[in-house]
């Protein structure tokens, strides 16, 4: 592995910094007056600025100071929150992303400065009542006033590179500063660790600057140390409502330290994704070496030998579950991504629309996170486009104005289900049905449950933009959608009540890497079937397979059931057994059987792909190696179903 | 194609039928006995199915089937060869068996001639040169086009069936 060079690293933390940004700013289109919210979105700017200028973003630096200037104000109360300036710093901040992809328009970054200029300037000649009840660092009108301050820096500040007398310095420049230094954490000489520091410092300070000025110069270092600021009652200035400042300043300081990182857990290591898959695969391998040497074992069958192997089974399922778990990450980052998108989208709209999540805390792979993202971007579009009324319309129909998109995220047995509910106007199965016989996706007698024609709108067919914006709305790519999932190992489930809402549940493997399966036997060859799909098994004889109208049918409790012989998809010629093991599994609410000669038993394995050369084949999707050696494919329910259905049409034609 | 890809000079030699073809060794993993294939169902033909190789299941093509050649039966001398391949800016693992495989040999540049462009039987978009070792004519081949192509055959589809066998 490359060393990461320190542009990257600034890249990645510019990258977590604006995400900071972005949320804090949507935070603040909530509560206005949140100050811990715009203290934050201060500081993030803040470090973007002195970071960027630190690895030569010079033109990153040059635009965050004009944000920084105006949030500056806004943090001293001269200007308040308004929704323009939301707008305006979450565009900036789209505009720093720009900047640092090498992607930036030159004009964009003008006219926002232009902007915010304006909003500064706006400020600057009509002052606000507020503003002389505060003094600011920008406005020096009262004379010098003196500080208290404590400072005592985390241990390891030195491993942060900073250095405190360095800040001590940046003190001095404020103004009069006597320093004294305090010793008493200082452990003897044989317990001293030269790389900690131990000192602290009492500091009075005489100054003309604010407190704001004081507090800048902690910036850095204000979360991990410990600092009090407290305004000397020694009455050299006039104002007396500046006690109000210095009050507030003082208790709130170091009470502050300890939950404003909380979004962030104390250390964490960041590790490039391709180091983890190794992991991932290397104990994959040792899962299968080691199930190998149970098999092994037991055909020995020593006493000696089977304490160690067993040890080292218990170790290894134990060290696959945390290896795994490494790679689960919570649902909160995606979910959070999608409150901006419901912010631009409903202003572009014209709706309102609140959007809630719920069980952001609900962990998953992070290969499936990383491709949720884009069915959900869609299904939320399509939420705040169709299903969302106009506040108009809400209205009149005795809605509150206000919509809601519900996102949640639960667990459900070793599945994750992610639901997107809105309370718009629902789809309406008849224009669905009407528009699915003109576009000849079913013929025009079907007779269809409401969720089959719910169902519909994933039809390939179905889905091009305008007939959608006729039906109510729904459909632009759902089939797209629908396969992402697919690939995922996922499903989707639509449910809709016209006038009161659409619900869209997805169901998700937690992991790709593992799979639990079903073993089953086909001519001597051995497979593995999702469990998660499987439902239950029954048998078939040779006489019971009858066929009706082209399609295989078996009676499963009362029920006909269609279903697929694998062997003859599978074209073996070898004589089947006389009786035949039926896996029924449930696919998009439909029950399929699928024949095959034995059922061997359940199965955890790790899955490893087929790559490139088998992308094309659609009824396998990857393969994990038994414990005797050799190769067995995992079946992918969605590719044999279309696989049979391709053939069957094929068969037709000829 | 790639008269600029020459220094190294290591190739591996096998055959297919009466031809002899050769890989650059950087581009040859290893050299395995034939294993127990496992076939993938509804897969083309010449894709013979995935086999263990320590741990991984590693594709594999039959090169015959591949290079347009009659199918023949696998006997003792067949050997998969592991290839490290480069498609689409992947690198991708990926076996073929061939009907032997036979030694690494030395070439340099000087024996090395660019693939004719006339009277041969193969492809020449598939072909990095001809070789020559011990009097006989080695087909350095550009394994990464060949498998980047989806056609089947690397055989000239007008091309007469007599063999390029000038010594």
């Amino acid at each position: 592995m490359s060393q990461t060079k320190p542009t990257d690293v600034f890249l990645l933390e510019a990258e977590d910094l604006l995400s900071v940004i972005e949320q804090g700013a949507l935070d603040i289109a909530q509560d206005m007056t949140d100050s811990d919210c715009i203290n934050r979105l201060f500081r993030a700017f803040h470090t973007i600025k002195g970071s960027g200028a630190m690895f030569g973003f010079d033109e990153v630096a040059a635009f965050t100071h004009n944000v920084e200037t105006v949030l500056d104000e806004v943090r001293s109360g001269k200007i308040s929150f308004t929704p323009t300036l939301i707008e305006l710093i979450l565009a900036s901040k789209d505009h720093i992303k720009n900047i640092l992809a090498e992607d930036a328009d030159k004009k964009t970054g003008e006219t926002l400065t232009s902007e915010l200029a304006l909003i500064l300037g706006t400020t600057q000649t009509q002052p606000s009542p507020s503003q002389e009840a505060k003094e600011t660092p920008a406005q020096k009108e009262s004379g010098p006033k003196s500080y208290q301050i404590y400072f005592k820096p985390s241990p390891d500040i030195a491993a942060h590179g900073l250095e405190p007398a360095s800040l001590l310095d940046e003190l001095r420049d404020l103004g009069a500063c006597r320093i004294a230094i305090d010793l008493d954490e200082l452990p003897k000489l044989d317990e001293l660790q030269a790389e900690s520091c131990h000192l602290a410092w009492n500091i009075e300070l005489e100054t003309e600057q604010g407190i704001d000025a004081i507090k800048d110069v902690f910036i850095f270092v204000e979360d991990e140390s410990t600092i009090r600021i407290v305004q000397s009652d020694t009455p050299q200035s006039s104002a007396a409502n500046q006690n109000n400042d210095s009050a507030e300043a003082a208790p709130k300081q170091p009470a502050k330290a300890s939950p404003k990182k909380s979004g962030v857990p104390q250390s964490n290591v960041r590790v490039p994704s391709e180091k983890l898959d190794r992991l991932v695969n290397l104990v994959g391998e040792l899962v299968m070496n080691q199930s190998r040497l149970s098999q092994i074992s037991t055909s020995i069958d020593s006493t000696e030998l089977d304490t160690p192997v067993e040890e080292i089974e218990r170790l290894v399922s134990e060290l696959r579950d945390s290896v795994l778990g490494i790679r689960m990450m919570p649902i909160g980052s995606t979910f959070g991504r999608f409150r901006r998108l419901v912010f631009d989208l409903s202003s572009e709209l014209g709706k309102e629309v609140e959007l809630i999540t719920e069980g952001e805390e609900t962990e998953l792979d992070k290969t499936v996170l990383d491709q949720l993202g884009d069915p959900l971007v869609h299904l939320i579009r399509n939420s705040l486009d169709h299903g969302i009324e106009s506040p108009e319309t809400r209205a009149a129909q005795g809605k509150s104005p206000r919509g809601t998109l519900r996102m949640s995220a639960s667990h459900e047995g070793s599945q994750v289900v992610v639901k997107i509910e809105d309370d718009g106007q629902g789809m309406d199965p008849n224009k669905i049905l009407e528009k699915a016989i003109e576009k000849g996706v079913v013929p025009p007698d079907a007779n269809l449950s409401e969720r089959e024609i719910f169902n519909l709108i994933f039809h390939a067919g179905f889905s091009t933009a305008q007939q959608v914006t006729n039906v109510s709305g729904r459909g632009v790519g759902m089939d797209v959608v629908k396969r992402q999932l697919e690939s995922l190992r996922g499903s989707i489930q639509i449910s809709s009540k016209q006038g009161a809402g659409t619900t869209v549940s997805l169901t998700l493997p937690l992991t790709l890497a593992i799979i639990d399966g079903q073993l089953v036997e086909i001519g001597g060859d051995r497979y593995i079937m999702p469990m998660s799909a499987i439902t239950e098994n029954v048998e078939i004889t040779a006489d019971e397979r009858t066929t009706q109208n082209g399609r295989n049918l078996i009676t499963v409790r009362g029920d006909l059931v269609p279903y697929i012989r694998l062997r003859e998809l599978f074209e073996y010629t070898d004589a089947a057994p006389p009786i035949e093991k039926v896996v029924i599994v449930k696919h998009n609410g439909e029950r399929i059987g699928f024949v095959v000669d034995r059922v061997l038993g359940s199965h955890q394995t790790v899955i490893q792909s087929l790559g490139k050369f088998y992308k094309e084949i659609r009824v396998v999707s990857g393969s994990t190696i038994m414990g005797d050696g050799k190769v067995a494919l995992i079946l992918d329910v969605a590719g044999l179903i279309a696989d049979d259905a391709n053939r069957f049409k094929l068969a037709a034609t000829v | 194609m790639t008269d600029n890809r020459e220094e190294p000079k290591q190739f591996i030699t096998f055959r297919l039928g009466d031809e002899l073809f050769a890989i650059n060794v950087s581009q040859v993993r290893e050299v395995l006995e034939l294993s127990e294939i496992t076939k993938v169902p509804t897969a083309p033909d010449f894709m013979k199915g995935v086999v263990n190789v320590r741990g991984t299941a590693i594709p594999v093509v039959d090169l015959r089937q591949k290079f347009g050649l009659p199918s023949v039966e696998n006997t003792v001398n067949s050997r998969i060869l592991v290839l490290e391949l480069e498609l689409d800016g992947e690198e991708c693992i990926l076996g073929g068996i061939a009907d032997s495989v036979h030694e690494v040999i030395e070439l340099d540049q000087e024996s090395v001639s660019p693939p004719p462009s006339i009277a041969m039987r193969w492809r020449s978009e598939f072909i990095q040169g001809m070789g020559k070792h011990r009097d006989q004519f080695v087909i350095l081949l550009d394994i990464d086009a060949v498998f980047s192509s989806e056609e089947l055959a690397l055989v000239e589809p007008n091309s007469s069936p007599t063999t390029t066998s000038e010594s």
